[in-house]
């Protein structure tokens, strides 16, 4: 092999781009004009949009993850902060008096967000301030958040009719889905704070080893708390596009189970569980990959309950691929008869 | 041996604490109840505990063995539904219902064992691993059916409504008994064998269990075996009880199985706990959905948000207490 194709297979985003590459040329082959684009009344439309479109909440929640993982946390309830900003910014619109007026919709997500601050701040404050195992400490406001989003909601569903509030999640502007340019400029601004300011070191090196960064002197906790009220933040925002696509808010469904596709997304992308590295542009990706498979399970004609059939091969093959023991153990030995490739070799193809 | 003195009992050993503070909130959550509610200070209001919880104390006798080794199983949940859709499936086609039990809990226990494996050989951490597990499992309940199946098999139907007479007008389904027979087996084993001293050990550290030359790969790959295996009695217990299986069955249940071990007393890192604690923390989390339907206005989300409450504080108790025992 030349050393450009090596490096190129090497790649820390060859194998999602890879899979999510063939899963699209895997559409083209059951649905027709799956790659056509088209303009409709001043709306994009097509199925690759689709998959955008549909997929935005996911991606914004994994981007919270990303960056949780990264400190070698976790975050499990972005499920619970998802239904509670929906079901927050949904009653308070429900009850305007005109549910279209800008400023209403407006104060509406405004306080569903500063709650989704408020929460983030106290999973940190759990994390950072107490010490807790993240998996622990998330895990209470997973359980607790389903029980406080339904008695938001009375146990009902909220439906609202707003115009207004329904551009965030089902709307356009300039052509384009609105939830993609949220998710775009979401993502623009991370890049830019965690990848041009030092903010991305920061968190990598307490993901690291959290005890050496407090020694050279990075306030670990300011970070851990900004990771997970940023998080937080992710899944408020998230919470009111998946409410505001329905126009209503179910406490009980609404973002069920989407911290393990979010973790999922984190995982195909290259951002590994245990901490200290962290790839944004993996983690779209996963998210994208994930998005594609639940459209191609449709186009194809499978049951789309079986989707958690596929994802479950799908996190093992590349839980497998990532882990070194797996590598250690099924891939040198069978490299060996053709002569073994240098110990240094295999150590650099474990960080993808 | 360091020991706390808590008034009017004298000193117990501390790693006695965390199980007496759960067993003191258990009789105090009783007594208010019976001062507050009518007919509610019966000795059949424990019992109906036992009988609403059973598969859940199952479960979470499971998830001690996971959680004592430092470990987690996510799939539990998904695995009680797999579980009850298996067994309502091959009922409807006229299968042995003995037959049908065991192989249900042979599936259980190969899903575990196979988590176990990956777990060990290939050291991903079991958090991701039961994970897949737990979709694995969900997803093939769903490609069985997407439908609620029924179950009116005669040994099945007649383990859901046999009562047991207690004498003084309390009874216990079979069900009841099959979990307390599993607690006991439980505790013994983590109690009195050597594999128990094995399973305490690799969770107190994993590193120092395998330089004393002790079987730590085997320990870890048999407590997700004996999980899973127990989350397939889980389900049976759920399927009498439901007489139906159901792919959305047991949503959530490792959830309610992590909290009754926590709130048991169990550290969550390993290598501290008892068993009696996890009984405990189910009746605790049992006698909260009790209370909640006497007091009548209280809706069922209640639940939900008291358990997150419950889980808050003692997972705050268990910082104080490690971190003191560390000074």
């Amino acid at each position: 092999m030349t050393p450009n194709l090596t490096a190129f297979l090497r790649h820390r985003l060859f194998w999602p781009v890879a899979i999510l590459v063939g899963l699209l040329l895997l559409n083209l082959i059951f649905t027709d004009n799956f790659f056509h684009i088209e303009i409709k009344d001043g709306h994009l439309y097509g199925s690759l949009i689709d998959i955008f479109r549909f997929g935005a909440p996911l991606m914004l929640v994994a981007m919270g993850m990303t960056l949780v993982i990264a400190t070698s946390g976790i975050d499990l309830s972005v499920g619970s902060v998802v239904a509670i900003s929906g079901a927050l910014a949904c009653l308070q619109i429900s009850e305007l008096g005109d549910q279209n007026s800008t400023g209403g919709v407006l104060r509406a997500v405004g306080v569903a967000l500063v709650l989704s601050l408020i929460l983030g701040a106290w999973n940190g404050l759990l994390v950072a301030g107490i010490g807790i195992q993240p998996i622990i400490a998330t895990l209470i406001l997973m359980v607790a958040g389903r029980g406080l989003a339904q008695l938001i909601t009375g146990g009902q569903i909220i439906t609202v009719n707003s115009t207004s509030y329904k551009l965030i999640g089902g709307g356009y502007w300039l052509t384009l889905p609105f939830g993609i340019i949220i998710v775009a400029v979401v993502l623009l601004l991370t890049a830019l704070l965690t990848r041009r300011l030092a903010l991305g070191l920061l968190i990598e090196s307490v993901g690291g080893n959290a005890e050496a960064s407090r020694l050279a002197g990075i306030g670990s906790r300011a970070v851990l708390m900004t990771v997970y009220t940023f998080c937080a933040l992710c899944a408020g925002i998230a919470g009111l596009m998946i409410s505001s696509n329905v126009s209503s808010a179910d406490g009980n469904n609404a973002g069920l189970w989407i911290e393990l596709d979010a973790i999922l997304a984190v995982v195909i992308g290259g951002t590994s569980l245990a901490g200290g590295r962290f790839s944004l542009s993996g983690t779209m990706l996963g998210a994208l990959i994930i998005q594609t498979l639940t459209t191609t399970i449709y186009s194809i004609g499978v049951p789309p309950q079986t989707t958690l059939l596929f994802k479950a091969l799908v996190v093992t093959i590349v839980c497998l691929l990532q882990s070194p023991a797996f590598r250690a153990k099924v891939f040198h030995r069978r490299r060996r008869p053709t002569g073994a490739p240098p110990v240094a070799e295999e150590k650099v193809s474990v960080t993808a | 041996m360091t020991t706390a003195t808590i008034p009017g009992v004298g000193r117990v050993p501390r790693k006695y604490v965390p199980v007496l503070v759960t067993a003191v909130l258990f009789l105090v959550m009783f007594a208010a109840g019976g001062i507050r509610y009518e007919d509610f200070a019966t000795g059949q209001i424990i019992l109906n505990v036992f009988i609403d919880n059973a598969f859940l104390l199952v479960v979470a006798v499971g998830m001690t063995f996971v959680i004592l080794t430092g470990g987690i199983d996510l799939s539990v949940g998904s695995v009680v539904a797999l579980s009850t859709m298996v067994a309502a499936t091959l009922l409807k086609h006229g299968w042995s219902p003995w037959l049908v039990i065991l192989i249900v809990l042979l599936i259980g226990a190969v899903l575990g064992l196979g988590m176990g494996a990956i777990i060990h050989y290939f050291e991903i951490q079991p958090f991701i691993v039961t994970l897949a597990g737990m979709f694995l499992a969900r997803g093939l309940c769903f490609t069985i059916d997407t439908e609620s199946i029924s179950i009116d098999n005669s040994t099945f139907v007649g383990f859901a409504q046999t009562r047991i007479d207690l004498g003084g007008e309390m009874w216990v389904s079979p069900s009841v008994l099959i979990a307390v027979a599993v607690v006991l087996v439980a505790a013994y084993i983590l109690h009195y064998t050597r594999f128990g001293r094995n399973v305490y050990a690799t969770g107190g550290s994993e590193q120092s269990a395998l330089l004393m030359g002790l079987p730590v790969g085997r320990t870890k790959i048999a407590v997700y075996t004996i999980s899973g295996f127990c989350s397939a009695l889980g389900g049976m217990l759920l399927s009498f009880y439901m007489l139906s299986g159901y792919g959305l069955h047991a949503v959530g249940m490792e959830l309610d199985a992590i909290a009754a071990v926590v709130i048991g007393g169990t550290l969550l890192t390993g290598g501290t706990g008892f068993l009696l604690g996890t009984v405990l923390g189910v009746l605790v989390l049992g006698l909260i959905q009790t209370i909640i339907s006497f007091e009548g206005t209280l809706s069922s989300w209640w639940t939900r948000i008291f358990i997150g409450l419950l889980l808050f504080v003692f997972i705050l108790l268990q910082r104080l207490f490690s971190a003191r025992s560390r000074q």
